[in-house]
């Protein structure tokens, strides 16, 4: 696809998620969905979706929405399902006449929605080869609900359900690979990305997400202040952390085909991105230098293996 | 001109999906539904209709697509049984609430466990207070005909409303019986085309599903809700008339049969009123005043219909094919005691739990029902108001 991306004319296209919900000042969700919804084409139609969290709790509070395309929300685990519904009927309407117009279909997922609970409505939805795009706004936790722990919560991240204490040193499993495991649905597109140099990459990736026909899926971290314990204003510099630590890479599935967006010409150490957050600060603790360099061989690992399948 | 054929209550409901033709379809394959979406998709892959059918992951997916589609503005349908509706629960509730007339051919069967694939009502009873408009049928005949009025129901302006078309696992779904079908042409100018009024795709307006409601908001859509199902009975009531008029067949809240004059009723639903309608014809020949009341919609439910219908019966029987483990007997035996008593009924009454899990219900058990009716109402036995029939001692 042509690189459409022109910061200016972007960024000045009419907002299709109103102002006047109720997310929080520097929610990371926020920004996805906003960023996602501008690589719309400007009059283009949509169709958008939501599962249950945070995001849908506070953009449509009867009676109100902040949505300016038309929009659903079904349950916590069905969003794949509910649009794969509305995607069809798109089809059905179109094939008997009663639709000219074209549509494009996208539903957005916390990893709640997405890695845990609506994980089968996800996978059936992508198998099945529905044309719309399933975006998760990752960010590690049960936020709505009051950050419990959840498949994508990083390893050792203090959540409500994963307290650190005496005896525990906080999550003990490392996060689910979502973002493969859609990849291995083998479908056109899969893409994973973060809020990062103006916006460039997330931009870009949902444009393709969007406008590649088939099933895609775009896995964007989008940091929560509350439950990552940070200040609001720092959420740029945690994301470029993510990425410069290749805690969180920058890469794409094309028809099967694995790319690194970015490689980090010096790969930072994981402490960069972990200090920045309250929900490691216990990481810092003397005597607890194992547990950082566990998280630093658990990323090292994933990065040599993304690596791998890049190469081939 | 009606058709005369030979079919099974699966093929006969599946045969009025393909006159219907709705435009979209999910499914999950569960026993004893499992035929309805294969027949499905047979026909569609031999060019005899051409719904979207949509092969899901799971039954929950299936309501959750149906949701979508219904809501994007296509006429939906689906199918399911026992554990595939028990799956569906959360989101029977959304469809409902988001007043979506989707349609569901449901072929009850048990609930696990143990796990047991054999005709009761426990499914769609647990279901009955998820807002969904429940009828249902005796035999092949009355599924093909209350699935052709299905939408006529549902997508009444007056009601929005989802609504399932049931009928019993294996003993009507599977047993091949004469029906008479009604012409495609017939059909499909009965039904008509879907056109509603707001949907996620209409060009000319957007439109927002499924909102966040707090406390000021949430309370009066429920009671617009409940409204809907009450307005339900007279559109069920009219459709039966239009329907009786292409098809000369008569349909209401329930078959009174030797109703009028019976001294002694049972009140029952689905297959086990043809065995019903036979130990009534034995006794009637003993001239023993027996009747019944088959109920045809559960959902609305015609409580004062029934009640009068009832009214200055001696002693009467309401028979559940469903356990509610409320240790007070089944849904039917509360809400139609309830019914009765709100009409000052004198009648002695009792709730007899039968058929569960599939056991079969005989013309000597049925008339045994009756003579204890008789020994309550004419000798003023005592009996438990709520057991057990046909279980092994």
């Amino acid at each position: 696809m042509e690189n459409t991306f022109d910061f200016k004319e972007i960024q000045g296209r009419e907002e299709r998620l109103a102002p006047g919900h109720r997310m929080c000042a520097g929610c990371g969700g926020t920004i996805a969905v906003r960023n996602v919804l501008k690589a719309l084409h400007p009059g283009d139609k949509a169709v958008v979706g939501n599962a249950t969290g945070c995001l849908e709790v506070s953009t449509f509070m009867y009676p109100y929405t902040a949505y300016e395309d038309s929009y659903i929300h079904n349950a916590f685990e069905n969003a794949g399902a509910t649009m794969a519904g509305v995607e069809t009927a798109y089809h059905a309407l179109r094939k008997r006449g009663r639709l000219g117009e074209e549509y494009k279909f996208i539903t957005f997922g916390g990893d709640g929605g997405t890695y845990d609970i609506g994980f089968q409505s996800l996978s059936g939805a992508m198998e099945r080869g529905h044309d719309f795009v399933y975006v998760c706004y990752d960010n590690g936790a049960y936020m709505n609900t009051g950050i419990q722990r959840s498949s994508a919560t990083p390893m050792y991240a203090d959540t409500t359900t994963t307290p650190v204490g005496s005896q525990s040193n906080g999550k003990v499993q490392a996060r689910k690979d979502l973002a493969a495991i859609l990849a291995a649905h083998n479908i056109p597109y899969v893409g994973q990305t973060t809020f990062i140099g103006n916006m460039k990459d997330l931009y870009t990736k949902a444009e393709k997400a969007i406008y590649t026909p088939g099933a895609a899926f775009l896995n964007v971290m989008a940091p929560c202040p509350r439950g990552w314990r940070y200040d609001s204003p720092d959420i740029v510099k945690i994301c470029k952390m993510a990425v410069e630590t290749c805690y969180w890479p920058l890469f794409e599935v094309i028809d099967g085909k694995w790319i690194i967006n970015y490689e980090p010409k010096n790969k930072l150490p994981i402490e960069e991105f972990l200090k920045l957050q309250g929900r490691f600060k216990h990481l810092f603790k003397p005597g607890n230098e194992d547990l950082i360099a566990a998280f630093q061989a658990e990323v090292d690992k994933r990065w040599e293996d993304l690596q791998f399948k890049a190469s081939r | 001109m009606s058709i005369k054929e030979r079919m099974s209550g699966n093929e006969a409901v599946a045969y009025a999906m393909k006159q219907v033709n709705p435009d979209v379809m999910p499914a999950f394959p569960i026993t004893p539904s499992t035929e309805l979406p294969q027949f499905v998709a047979n026909y569609i892959a031999n060019g005899e209709m051409d719904t979207e059918f949509i092969p899901v992951e799971s039954e929950h997916s299936s309501m959750s697509c149906a949701i979508g589609a219904e809501a994007a503005g296509a006429r939906t349908m689906t199918a399911t049984s026992s554990c595939g509706l028990a799956f569906m629960w959360e989101v029977l509730y959304v469809a409902a609430s988001n007043r979506l007339p989707l349609c569901m051919a449901v072929v009850n069967r048990a609930l696990s466990g143990p796990i047991n694939i054999n005709a009761e009502h426990s499914d769609s009873m647990g279901a009955r207070d998820s807002g969904w408009i429940q009828i249902y049928a005796e035999n092949n005949q009355e599924a093909y005909d209350n699935f052709v009025q299905a939408y006529r129901i549902s997508e009444h302006r007056d009601v929005l409303l989802p609504i399932m078309i049931c009928q019993d696992g294996f003993i009507t779904s599977h047993a091949v019986e004469n029906i008479e079908l009604i012409e495609d042409a017939a059909v499909k100018q009965f039904v008509g085309e879907y056109r509603p009024e707001h949907y996620l795709l209409n060009p000319e307006e957007k439109m927002s599903v499924g909102p966040y409601a707090i406390s000021p908001y949430c309370m009066e859509a429920k009671r617009a809700q409940a409204q809907a199902m009450e307005n339900a009975k007279q559109v069920i009531l009219d459709v039966a008339k239009e329907f009786e008029a292409i098809s000369g067949r008569k349909y209401g809240f329930y078959e009174g049969y030797c109703l009028k004059d019976a001294e002694y009723a049972i009140v029952a639903i689905g297959s086990a009123c043809g065995t019903m309608k036979d130990a009534i014809d034995h006794l009637r020949k003993r001239g023993i005043k027996a009747g019944l009341l088959k109920v045809r919609v559960f959902r609305p439910f015609p409580g004062e219909e029934f009640a009068e219908a009832l009214k200055d019966k001696k002693a009467i029987a309401i028979m559940d094919r469903c356990e509610g483990y409320s240790a007070n007997g089944g849904p039917l035996g509360a809400e139609v005691t309830a019914a009765l008593y709100r009409a000052k009924s004198h009648a002695e009454v009792i709730n007899l739990v039968y058929g569960l899990s599939g056991r079969d219900l005989r013309v000597e058990d049925v008339e045994k029902i009756y003579e204890n009716l008789i020994d309550m109402g004419e000798h003023g036995v005592k009996d438990d108001h709520y057991r057990y029939i046909g279980l092994r001692e």
